[in-house]
């Protein structure tokens, strides 16, 4: 961590454009294909892209908000430019960022560069040289790991024949949205039999403009390779553009094994639409770990579709939603192949009137015979303000599969309380150590320092300091 | 050095609006131990929660003194920290935290000073010896999976790391065989002292012949109906609760001044 360089400029390319454009932009309402052109020649990107991104708008302004899950009614779907081209000036300034934005940095005792970075503000905090320490380790191996604008040119063709083949734009508005305007995000490839034996971070890559809203991420594992990729960090990203509708594609082809990490912690006012899948050949295995909290808003269900004989999908997820926060997240699985597993496994945490919602779905298709499916979701209310859901959907075409389930939602035990206050252990703390131990289960997937982080995450969500 | 622990006075609690202790009348004293026996629902159980301060018991009379102190209103970490302990009955499983984890924590918060990783680790392996515990405990979850022996042995295994001046052991030996309820007595009775005093709740003599208490109080009604030795926990062994049951409270039984 000390090989941080810091840019003394934010780079401006996406945001300062000429004041009339803006205005006539504004004037507009809506996206346009202007909007989109521009976007795409300050990229610089191949002529295909461009075309896809203008066949995503015209998808994007015919399909409807979505009505089901979240209330995002508040999101200004007229007024989407906003969104997708923020005034720069209004997040430039530190002060404007929210003190509880800025407590919540001290607590995780974030580095100064680094928490301007995060607030959207000042410089941007950049990390070449641990990257490029990095990339020729892995270089000489073959694999490829790049931000998605330069992986665009440098490498058109993988990118062409993978890009939102897995998510596309008719998949949902957001979708849409995301194929019309992404920015930024990570591309990884992994060439065929190589290990990647540390972990991949994009929390070291979050300096294309825009990155934290509308990124895509594009990971391919060739037949028997293996890797590690962690999204995201633990502070919370604070930005005025309240939308963030990313997309993750994953291709883990014949026995290879990809893990996919994720701690997303937004600030408080985000609607989070984000969209996530991973496609798994033949003995290939996906792994999701994933923590959810902050924003206003998530609807997140990252699926795996289990395509290979064999297949394997392991999901293990944290959402803890305090107050003002409605959390719709959930894993989906879809076994289309004989002999494939999957085991589900999701803690969420409400509390102080937060709501945790639970929708899951199990897939099998007429073909899947064999198949192993085991689900188990649980739900910790820590007060009797708080909500908590559970929606496991099952569509099942076959009668050869084995499955289990369990869903419990329960309140936090007053009788375990007691119990570990009778050792000396105070009520906050007797709280925490059973909300620990709930999540423990997730923590212990992470890698240490980020279950350290996720045990900090808990804590201050507990005390209340984060909002 | 003043060996009075423990002073209860009169105390009388409820339940919701249930009253279940109707004037209890006890003195310990350092180095004593005493043994609370009685039949079901007479409130044994409620007397060790009140006295560890289970926030759905309400004090409605009287007073508990710990160490000359009135504990009426102390919140029950508070307790533990000057030194009562509980061995529950029925032990909390607690997912997700280790053994060796939550006794460090508790260890921290009870005496007070911060236990290294490693010092706590020496001396938890020490106790677990003591006790004849199998190491491979400390990093299982609390009470998570263990046998119903397994978890009266882990509440003596917490009593021995965190050494209370005053410990209420609530039917730690039901449900035990006569195997582990030897084991768990000889664990006890290694930990009694000069220094403490423990108040054991039990239905059965057979640890009592381990542990040699000093007094044996019969508890009917929510009062203690008779106060004596040994023998009086023998002949209930032979004759029961019955002639308890209507028992005028005879004050002289209670060597309690209030």
């Amino acid at each position: 961590m000390s090989d941080k360089t810091e840019v003394k400029d934010i780079d401006r390319s996406l945001h300062d454009e000429k004041n009339e454009e803006k205005h006539r932009y504004k004037a507009q309402k809506g996206l346009t294909p202007e909007v989109i052109r521009e976007i795409s020649r300050e990229k610089d990107e191949p002529e295909w892209m461009l075309e896809f991104r203008l066949k995503a708008l015209k998808i994007y302004q015919k399909k409807e908000v979505p009505t089901w899950g979240a209330d995002i009614s508040d999101l200004d779907m007229d007024n989407i430019i906003t969104y997708v081209r923020p005034d720069a000036d209004l997040q430039s300034d530190w002060d404007q960022v929210p003190e509880e934005i800025k407590n919540t940095f001290d607590a995780l005792g974030i580095p100064e560069a680094e928490k301007e970075s995060l607030a959207g503000v000042g410089a941007q905090y950049d990390s070449e040289v641990v990257y490029h320490n990095l990339k020729e380790e892995l270089v000489e191996q073959g694999v490829i790991y790049m931000d998605m604008e330069n992986a665009v040119k440098k490498h058109e063709d993988l990118v062409r024949e993978h890009f939102m083949k897995l998510i596309t734009p008719n998949d949902h508005k957001f979708s849409a949205l995301h194929g019309a305007v992404w920015s930024g995000g990570s591309f990884v490839y992994v060439p065929a039999g190589v290990d990647v034996d540390i972990p991949l971070q994009s929390y070291f890559r979050q300096n294309a403009p825009g990155s934290g809203q509308f990124e895509h991420t594009l990971i391919i594992l060739e037949e028997g390779a293996n890797a590690h990729f962690i999204e995201g960090c633990s502070a919370p990203k604070y930005s005025v553009n309240n939308l963030h509708a990313g997309a993750v594609e994953l291709f883990v082809n014949k026995g290879a094994k990809l893990r996919y990490s994720t701690i997303e912690n937004w600030s408080r006012n985000m609607y989070n639409l984000n969209t996530k899948r991973a496609l798994v050949e033949e003995d290939g295995v996906i792994e999701w770990v994933s923590g959810s909290f902050g924003s206003k808003v998530s609807m997140l269900y990252p699926m795996s579709i289990l395509k290979g004989a064999r297949a394997r999908a392991e999901f293990t997820g944290v959402t803890f939603a305090a107050e003002g926060q409605y959390l719709d997240t959930g894993a989906q699985v879809i076994h289309a192949a004989p002999n494939t597993t999957s085991t589900v496994n999701s803690r969420s945490i409400a509390k102080d009137g937060g709501h945790a919602y639970y929708r899951g779905l199990l897939k099998a298709t007429d073909n899947a015979h064999g198949a192993k499916a085991s689900v188990s979701c649980e739900s910790l209310m820590l007060d009797n303000e708080s909500k908590s859901d559970t929606l496991p959907i099952m569509k099942l075409q076959t009668d050869d599969i084995d499955i289990g389930h369990e869903a419990k939602v329960g309140r936090i035990s007053e009788e375990a309380i007691f119990y570990l206050m009778s050792r000396g252990i105070s009520e906050e703390e007797a709280k925490a150590m059973i909300v620990r131990g709930f999540v423990e289960p997730i923590a212990s997937e992470l890698p240490l320092e980020y279950a350290v982080e996720l045990n900090n995450l808990i804590n201050l969500e507990l005390e209340g300091t984060i909002g | 050095m003043d060996k009075k622990l423990l002073k209860v006075c009169n105390l009388e609690s409820k339940v919701e609006e249930e009253k279940i202790l109707n004037g209890i009348n006890l003195e310990v004293n350092k180095g004593e131990i005493h043994v609370i026996m009685g039949p079901n629902g007479a409130g044994k159980s409620t007397l060790a929660n009140v006295l560890m301060g289970h926030p759905e018991h309400k004090i409605i009379n009287g007073e508990i003194e710990f160490e000359g102190e009135n504990i009426n209103e102390l919140a029950v970490d508070k307790r533990a920290k000057k030194g009562i302990f509980l061995s529950f009955q029925y032990p909390q499983e607690i997912p997700g935290v280790t053994v060796e984890n939550f006794l460090r924590t508790a260890k921290t918060a009870v005496s007070g000073e911060q236990q290294s990783i490693f010092d706590f680790k020496f001396l938890l392996e020490e106790k677990m010896n003591l006790l004849d515990i199998d190491q491979s405990y400390a990093d299982r979850y609390l009470n998570k999976g263990f046998s119903g022996g397994e978890k009266k042995k882990n509440e003596i295994l917490q009593m021995a790391v965190l050494e209370p001046k005053l410990a209420i052991l609530d039917e730690t030996d039901s449900g035990l065989d006569v195997d582990a309820t030897k084991t768990v007595a000889e664990g006890i009775k290694k930990l009694a002292s000069e220094d403490n005093a423990m108040i054991i709740i039990t239905h059965h003599n057979q640890i009592l012949d381990y542990l040699q208490p000093d007094y044996v109080h019969v508890l009917v009604d929510g009062r203690i109906a008779k106060s004596g030795d040994m023998e009086l926990a023998r002949a209930i062994e032979k004759e029961g609760y019955a002639e308890y049951k209507d028992e005028i409270l005879d004050e002289s039984n209670s060597k309690t001044n209030c």
